[in-house]
């Protein structure tokens, strides 16, 4: 190489240096209508080997994004809620119910989004939200499931979230869901696909780094359902994780899979301590 | 079986003629994680291997920041910078790492970019379905890491 061109690579090199070096959680905090303090940072829980300290996805999104949360008059995801709230006080199925018939207001509800995936004893098996929706709806109300990723689901389940913010996520990961707690681990560790990739490679590894455009997070899931300004929607946890094995080359599991609910186990697990936020807005 | 037939091409290539050039990803020998020959039979075009290191299945940049591509927007950082990376490897040692990188450095991030089998749950490209019973191509042709091995050996400093 000779002098001249030296001279332009450097010069390109610090040309390049605002759009790289992007890198970390910033130091921005979150409070949602003024009034809900986010918790976006905290010490790891105990079982994590290999991070010391936890943070939200807000935290590695532009200051633009950031904003769009700390409102609900401009949160997106906030129209599902309301949607939801529709449903929640429409009677459906044979039983002529409605969830509010059962539950009164969904902020009854408080508390519930933190603590799920959690151990169901009648059914034998660790169960989600979505799972749990769908129980009350086959089962009390008499009323036809609802897809798992769809969309009254996923509306609902942000309706069910929304009423938690601010709470701290705190999944139990022993007693009898330690065993799914585990596989959900395996999967984490499990690099799949032609790409060959894991969770733990981009989310563990590798966040605060750019891969490509994408400024990689800790892939935390306390923002779930999460409005995606790439698809203007509101997206569940497993259509998320579908979308991340997808994108190594693979075949995907199912939403609603025994794979899926491990992995969303151990996934909250590793959030425990951060705020239940969804819906949440990100990129 | 395979050693043989691996041992036949390799005399091929080492005759440099033939129609049957292209080593076949599961007959690639790895030196100290180094191949030696080409894997088309062919030498690398650096201006197709620039192509490949933005686009693609080789989307190199994805990862790794190269300042003489700085004209193309959004290098990662997961990987180590590429500036002067002829400098620091041989091209045989540069031929291995993209062809697959796992065998000189277990337990890389980087994607086998000439390796066709040992994959768990392989997908058909990236629609989410399995990948089914057809031949597993690789995610670069032979040609195509020639190429971008030979666009790398242009990345001196010195």
């Amino acid at each position: 190489m000779n002098t001249s061109t030296r001279i332009i690579g450097a010069t390109l090199a610090l040309a390049m240096v605002p759009t790289l070096g992007v890198s970390d959680p910033d130091e921005d905090s979150l409070t949602i209508n003024g009034e809900i303090a986010i918790v976006t940072e905290t010490a790891a829980p105990a079982h994590l080997e290999n991070v010391d300290t936890i943070y939200s996805g807000w935290r590695f999104r532009s200051d633009e994004t950031q904003a769009v949360q700390m409102d609900d008059f401009d949160n997106p995801g906030m129209i599902g809620v309301e949607n939801a709230l529709v449903d929640w006080a429409s009677a459906d199925g044979t039983e002529g119910k409605s969830c509010a018939d059962c539950h009164g207001e969904a902020e009854e509800l408080a508390g519930v989004r933190a603590v799920y995936p959690k151990w169901n004893e009648e059914q034998g098996r660790v169960t989600t939200l979505e799972m749990e929706v769908n129980n009350c709806r086959e089962t009390r109300m008499g009323a036809e499931k609802w897809k798992y990723t769809g969309g009254d689901m996923t509306d609902m389940i942000a309706l069910i979230s929304s009423v938690s913010r601010g709470m701290p996520v705190n999944v139990a990961i022993n007693g009898p869901a330690q065993s799914t707690w585990e596989q959900g681990k395996d999967l984490y560790y499990t690099r799949t696909g032609q790409l060959e990739l894991s969770c733990a490679n981009c989310h563990e590894d590798s966040y605060g780094l750019m891969i490509r455009a994408d400024h990689l997070s800790q892939g935390q899931i306390n923002g779930f359902p999460t409005y995606r300004l790439k698809n203007t929607k509101l997206n569940s946890v497993h259509a998320r994780f579908k979308g991340c094995v997808r994108d190594t080359r693979a075949h995907t599991y199912k939403p609603g899979s025994p794979e899926f609910i491990a992995l969303e186990l151990y996934v909250a697990s590793r959030g425990n301590g951060l705020s239940v936020e969804g819906p949440s807005v990100r990129n | 079986m395979r050693t043989a037939f691996g041992a036949a091409v390799a005399v091929v290539l080492t005759a440099g003629i033939g129609w049957c050039d292209v080593t076949k990803p599961q007959d690639v020998i790895y030196v100290d994680g180094a191949v030696a020959a080409s894997l088309s039979g062919k030498p690398g075009d650096p201006a197709v291997g620039a192509e490949v290191m933005n686009k693609g299945a080789g989307n190199c940049i994805a990862c790794h920041q190269v300042s003489a591509l700085s004209h193309l927007p959004f290098h990662g950082e997961i990987g180590p910078m590429l500036d002067g990376v002829a400098d620091r490897w041989t091209v045989a040692e540069l031929r291995g790492i993209v062809a697959n990188a796992k065998v000189m450095f277990e337990g890389s991030m980087m994607p086998s970019f000439y390796r066709t089998d040992g994959f768990i749950r392989l997908g058909d490209a990236y629609t989410g379905d399995a990948h089914g019973d057809g031949e597993v191509q690789p995610l670069l042709t032979a040609q195509q890491v020639e190429d971008v091995v030979a666009y790398l050996l242009t990345l001196k400093e010195e």
